[in-house]
């Protein structure tokens, strides 16, 4: 218990004291997070729509995937991200292992599944309501997609936030593929691994609620700017 | 203005798991006027609007129009029982059909305007579409369908569920759509309706067609001997 006060008030004043380290590290945190998440989202949410609109064959089986994938183990992600970034890896030659871009590629790969699955469903609930509508109206395939991103976009935050939630406390994969090198790759997450190991539980702490008010800080920002709960009913 | 008419509908069938629910139906339609298509539940009567319109496959026959059917289907619209309203405001969902054919922001606001005015939801503008009243969203959809011009409009029961006022003003909205030269096909089990909207009427019942001519015809002297008890307000299956 005393730790946990500890900690809180070490928090403080480190935010307070606006710690160079500790912005440094939060900075870095955040800037990997929201590109990972921005390149998920322009991967996840396309994916999403088209697979709620278009059939084919492997409909079915590419939705059971990427609900299957949503659970994917995050060190072994980073294990394939590392083998594959490796120098003897197939993408060796651009020399991206330990830098914030492969900590970007893992988080991606975290990441894309579980906003694909949560936009899915949402999406799909929508073009029920919208099937009719739009068909009648002979709109193309971009169009169809384009009208159900832009009317389920409060939802579609709910599930890029989902994202978010998962990427910022990831520490299992970037561990691997960054190596927690510091003023490099350390990030908020793998900084509180490394200060745990060392048994500075207070400092660990108080990085802990640095992560957490970093997460509701930016969950509050995108609702704010989302407009959420403030247009209509949806 | 491109010509789609006459449309010609010959032995259309829809079929699902074997059983037909519709046809086969020859049917030729001009290009003036209401068609008003009758019958009890389950006669068919969406199903035929959603295989003229194109938007549920046939299972057997052909539909030729005056000119390709992918340029016929540019200059239709269709208006559900239930009203389809996109998670917009009124504005929104009147633009939006504009803005897929390519108008411009500033002259699809216009004519968004113009039309809200028409149909009575100017105040209504900035307002969720979702939120509106059954009637109001009718006449919405009413506009959205409208704000195109289309040549042909389909309306598959639209005032199936409201009230008499509502009924009044989306029936004057159809009327003058009329009158400016928009071919009307509807559905309605409304027999007074039917007659204040019609031209011509399609009986149908179980799927065929039974009677095809003037409202007037119809109306007064109808043919067939189910024609003639669904008018009584006999139950006719």
């Amino acid at each position: 218990m005393v730790d946990i006060w500890s900690g809180i008030a070490q928090a403080f004043w480190l935010v307070f004291t606006l710690d160079a380290e500790l912005l440094e590290i939060a900075g870095r945190s955040l800037r990997v997070t929201l590109s990972a998440l921005l390149v998920a989202c322009l991967i996840a949410l396309p994916l999403a729509a088209l697979v709620a609109v278009k059939r084919f064959r492997a409909r079915r089986l590419v939705i059971a995937v990427l609900n299957a994938l949503m659970g994917l183990p995050p060190v072994v992600v980073g294990l394939i991200v590392y083998v594959v970034l490796s120098r003897s890896g197939p993408l060796g030659v651009m020399g991206l292992l330990f830098t914030p871009t492969a900590m970007i590629i893992a988080q991606v790969i975290i990441i894309v599944p579980l906003i694909a699955s949560i936009a899915h469903q949402s999406i799909r609930d929508l073009w029920e309501e919208y099937h009719d509508l739009l068909i009648s109206m002979n709109v193309t395939q971009r169009q169809k997609i384009q009208t159900l991103l832009w009317d389920s976009r409060r939802a579609l935050l709910t599930a890029a936030l989902a994202g978010f939630g998962r990427a910022i406390g990831e520490v299992g994969a970037i561990m691997i593929v960054g190596g927690n090198i510091d003023h490099a790759t350390r990030v908020l997450t793998t900084a509180i691994a490394l200060e745990t190991g060392k048994g500075e539980f207070a400092l660990a702490l108080a990085l802990g609620f640095v992560l957490i008010g970093l997460a509701v800080a930016v969950n509050l920002a995108i609702h704010w700017l989302g407009r959420t709960e403030r247009e209509g009913r949806w | 203005m491109i010509q789609i008419f006459p449309m010609q509908a010959i032995a259309i069938e829809s079929r699902r798991r074997g059983q037909r629910l519709v046809g086969p139906i020859d049917l030729t339609l001009g290009g003036q006027g209401a068609t008003v298509v009758i019958g009890p539940n389950g006669a068919g009567k969406t199903t035929l609007l959603q295989l003229l319109h194109g938007t549920a496959r046939l299972s057997a026959g052909q539909i030729d129009w005056a000119c390709p059917t992918e340029e016929a289907r540019h200059h239709q619209a269709f208006v559900f029982q239930r009203p389809v309203m996109l998670r917009r405001t009124v504005l929104e969902n009147l633009t939006y059909p504009l803005r897929l054919r390519g108008v411009g922001k500033a002259r699809a606001r216009q004519m968004a305007e113009e039309w809200a005015t028409r149909v009575g939801l100017e105040p209504l503008l900035g307002r969720a579409a979702p939120v509106l009243s059954g009637g109001e969203q009718q006449k919405l959809a009413l506009a959205r369908a409208l704000i195109c011009q289309p040549t042909l409009l389909f309306l598959d029961e639209p005032c199936a569920a409201l009230d008499g006022r509502a009924t009044r003003e989306i029936e004057a909205i159809l009327q003058a759509a009329k009158s400016q030269g928009t071919r009307l096909i509807l559905s309605t089990h409304d027999l007074g309706q039917a007659r204040r909207l019609a031209d011509d009427v399609l009986f149908l019942l179980g799927g065929r067609l039974h009677e095809a001519g003037p409202a007037d015809t119809f109306f007064n002297q109808p043919e067939t001997e189910e024609a003639q008890a669904f008018l009584r307000g006999d139950i006719v299956e």
